[in-house]
């Protein structure tokens, strides 16, 4: 029998040169699978994301492209033949069993026919935006270049042709060039609304805001105690404030109704394309454009333009015109409220855990629900946070410090507060975790530097370990970012609402308005995408809101990122 | 290391261990005495790692520990600033005074006690911050914030060190980009800009090159003027260049302690004398 020296001296090597180099376990020795197979997961990884990308920018974008307009005549068998200008959509190509089955009189020649999804306008004309037609049955097709879209504060787009322009119902004389005109009108009308919006949102709302504030401190003194007989001097002077604010308003309502008046002056006449005329009021034309006349430049700037709307604009008609911007303000506004509640919390529970507690199992045992934590569905944060904040704490608030609004609630209903509050307590475990990583890679050495020099414990965390840990703690940052801004389960029962009347920051002091509720993009997808009426022209929003929030989570991860970047460059630990 | 001391003695042409050495050699009674410590014993956990120590530290000399690996001399230096007491489950008995005061009595604040006896450790750890910051981050705790008492103490404590001309142009500079000698001369500097009474050292050459370790070593002579110099090296040959005196230790008990020269030349104990000619360790 072999002794074990003898053994592995059989096993080592004679000569040097690589005796098998193929087959199966030559290869897998040689590491090259392993990097095929790591490189492959990085890969799949690397596209899919490219792929969502690329899949919500595809399906989204087009939307503000500004599609030719086609005119044509749609003649189906055995019926009367209708005039269509249509914006074409898409086109799929259907079985003809399947279109046979819809009871459509296709003909038999071939197996497929294309169909065509085209948006056709004119909602209060013809019922509805979108409209399915076989493309064999649209003939006579030409693209006038004459032929208008318009963008209007309600029903929708008008698609037509320009006629002529009233103003206070007499024609006016055009000239040669009636387009130009009609664009000028169009303009000095978007001015005088923005006039308008700028006095009625701002200046007024500032005046509700204060006559509001004049209620409250009236019902305040009520509950005090003090009646217009006992305190006559604090009621004058409510009464002097209410008057001002009235004489403000009046005054603006002058000023408002000029506008209006100035606005209804001019109208448009409008022929469809089946030849009746519509009148339309300018004041409710946003904009115009005719698709047919724009070269490939123009239309690269009008898509640009309306794309700036989308991102700046308010939205309209139940969330399916209009822009996200109240959208975009809410998610950037939540997750820097959540930053700087989660960060400091975050921070002082993992130096806790870390640097005080003595390390044994109570504090593992604490640790390891921490970690849990992460793992609880956001849902169930939801139901603590609308349990907790917002009827617990927010009801408490209420009834200590704005007893005067009561029953209507201030702080105890779902707002900004308590949706930053649920997200800062669901991100938590993320903070802490990732600090505590980084306070564990602070090396000994230095602690026992600052110490030896005379620091107290205190002194040496706050000079020396919290800045080298800080890029730890950012990286705990970003993730709770990436899962902050695109959680809405819970936002949905502690704040966010579909439709919200103002912004949570504006001019009226105290400016942060927290206990106000506000609108959010995860939040928007699904309520465009789910809840809106008009399916057809919901669905390119809500793929173009998606590719957005996926921008915004981005930029947000990116500020994060670079900050981190140049912490780790100045506190970037020793060599070796 | 015996051929790294003849190439230091070749390059410089002088034979370090001869310097500054008078011909009767003193004697510790002789001495004022810094720090006192009285039958030390400590422990981690239930294991004795100090068996009785007991030796008195002159004032303004410099006191090398000596000893094979794990004989405790690190662990008895870092009881003279109480760097022991952040580690769990270690407790120390017996007395170390400093100016009559024992240490370890319960008013003792240790952040005082560390400002009075500063420390330099085995591997350079400068903070992560400028040059100039790491000199003056001593003094900040101390409350100093003056920019003039500052800049006059940086440049004073790191041409004490020996730095000054070659970082006076680059202060604010991470020191980190400094080489390991400059760091461990940096780190001196950041010790003595608070000026304390003794200074520890612990190892301070055990990372660095040749040329390093002798700069370092003649900023040692050079600080003993100043400051009560206590040093742990696991080199006989520097032990012998720098020190006044010397303590040789073995397994967690102090075997010998006199005069560098004595203790080297005439070891009155069997295993330093085993030690000091190779025998082990």
């Amino acid at each position: 029998m072999a002794t074990a020296q003898q053994e592995i001296a059989a096993a080592m090597p004679k000569t040097l040169v690589a005796q098998d180099t193929r087959g199966v376990n030559a290869y897998i020795k040689s590491g090259a699978p392993y990097v095929w197979v790591t490189a492959a997961a990085i890969s799949v990884a690397f596209i899919i994301t490219l792929a969502l990308l690329v899949l919500t920018a595809t399906r989204g974008l087009p939307h503000f492209w500004p599609a030719d307009l086609v005119q044509g005549r749609y003649q189906q068998p055995e019926r009367d033949a209708e005039s269509l200008l249509v914006e074409i959509r898409s086109a799929e190509e259907i079985t003809t069993a399947r279109l046979r089955d819809a009871g459509l009189a296709v003909t038999d020649d071939k197996p497929l026919h294309q169909r065509l999804l085209v948006k056709q306008a004119n909602r209060d004309v013809n019922g509805v935006d979108f409209r399915y037609l076989l493309s064999d049955w649209l003939v006579e097709r030409s693209e006038p270049a004459d032929a208008v879209v318009l963008e209007r504060t309600e029903w929708g787009n008008f698609h037509g042709f320009l006629a002529g322009i009233d103003e206070d119902g007499k024609p006016v004389d055009s000239g040669a060039d009636l387009w130009a005109l009609f664009q000028q009108r169009v303009d000095r009308a978007n001015e005088l609304r923005s006039k308008l919006r700028a006095i009625e949102k701002g200046r007024i709302g500032s005046i509700n805001y204060a006559i509001e504030r004049v209620r409250l401190d009236q019902r305040r003194l009520q509950l005090d105690g003090r009646t217009p007989e006992n305190d006559p001097a604090a009621y004058a002077e409510l009464d002097q404030r209410r008057k001002e604010q009235e004489a403000a308003y009046q005054g603006l309502r002058g000023e408002l109704d000029l506008i209006k008046a100035e606005l209804a002056r001019d109208t448009v006449r409008v022929r469809t394309v089946d030849g009746s005329e519509v009148t339309l009021p300018l004041a409710k034309i946003l904009d115009a454009y005719r698709p047919n006349a724009m070269n490939l430049l123009q239309k690269t700037g009008y898509f640009f333009h309306r794309l700036w709307k989308f991102v700046s604009e308010e939205p309209r008609e139940a969330n399916t015109e209009g822009g996200i911007f109240p959208a975009i303000f809410g998610t950037v506004l939540m997750v820097l409220l959540m930053s700087v509640v989660v960060m400091p919390f975050g921070v002082l529970a993992a130096l806790y855990l870390r640097e005080y507690a003595r390390q044994g199992v109570v504090t593992q045992s604490i640790r390891i629900a921490v970690n849990n934590l992460a793992g609880v569905p956001s849902i169930v944060y939801g139901m603590f946070g609308l349990g907790f904040f917002v009827y617990f704490v927010g009801g408490n608030i209420d009834r200590a410090l704005y007893s005067e609004s009561l029953p209507a609630p201030t702080f105890g209903t779902p707002g900004i507060l308590w949706s930053s509050l649920t997200l800062a307590l669901l991100t938590l475990p993320v903070v802490i975790v990732a600090t505590e990583e980084g306070l564990a890679r602070i090396p000994r050495s230095l602690r026992e530097a600052s110490l030896a020099l005379g620091a107290t414990k205190a002194e040496t965390l706050w000079r020396v370990v919290l800045p080298m840990a800080s890029p730890a703690m950012m990286t705990g940052l970003i993730l709770a970012i990436a899962r902050a801004a695109g959680e809405v389960a819970p936002l949905m029962l502690v704040g966010v609402v579909k439709l919200a009347p103002s912004l949570p920051l504006d001019g009226d002091f105290p400016y942060l308005h927290l206990e106000r509720k506000f609108m959010h993009l995860g939040f928007h997808i699904y309520d465009v995408g789910f809840q809106s009426p008009n399916v057809e022209a919901a669905r390119p929003l809500v793929y173009a809101t998606a590719f957005l929030l996926v921008l915004v989570i981005l930029a947000l991860n990116l500020t994060a990122i670079s900050i981190r970047n140049r912490l780790r460059e100045r506190y970037k630990a020793l060599e070796g | 290391m015996t051929s790294v001391q003849t190439k230091t003695q070749l390059s410089h042409g002088i034979d370090i261990s001869s310097m500054e050495r008078s011909q009767t050699p003193t004697r510790i009674e002789d001495e004022s005495i810094a720090i006192e410590v009285d039958a030390l014993n400590l422990y981690y956990g239930q294991k004795r790692a100090l068996h009785n120590v007991s030796m008195k530290i002159p004032h303004k000399k410099v006191t090398a520990f000596i000893g094979p690996s794990g004989c405790g001399k690190s662990t008895l230096l870092r009881c003279f600033n109480r760097m022991n007491d952040l580690i769990d489950g270690c407790h120390v008995e017996g007395g170390l005074r400093l100016d009559g005061k024992n240490i370890y009595d319960r008013d003792v604040d240790i952040a005082m006690l560390r400002r009075r006896v500063g420390m330099v450790f085995q591997k350079a750890n400068p903070f992560p911050k400028s040059i100039y910051e790491n000199v003056a981050y001593g003094l900040r705790l101390a409350g100093i914030n003056k920019k003039r008492v500052i800049d006059e103490t940086v440049e004073w404590a790191l041409k004490g060190a020996a730095l000054w001309d070659e970082v006076k142009d680059r202060l604010d500079d991470s020191a980190l980009g400094l080489s390991g000698g400059q760091q461990q001369r940096l780190v001196i500097a950041r010790a003595i800009a608070i000026q304390p009474d003794v200074i520890l050292l612990d190892e301070p050459c055990s990372a660095l090159d040749p040329i390093s370790t002798l700069k370092v070593e003649e900023l040692i002579t050079e600080l003993k003027n100043n400051y009560t110099i206590v040093i742990v090296t696991h080199n006989m040959q520097q032990a012998a260049r720098v020190s006044d005196y010397t303590a040789f230790m073995y397994v967690g008990d102090l075997i010998e302690f006199g005069n560098t020269d004595q203790l080297f030349t005439k070891p009155t104990k069997k295993q330093t004398e085993d030690y000091i000619t190779g025998r082990y360790g």
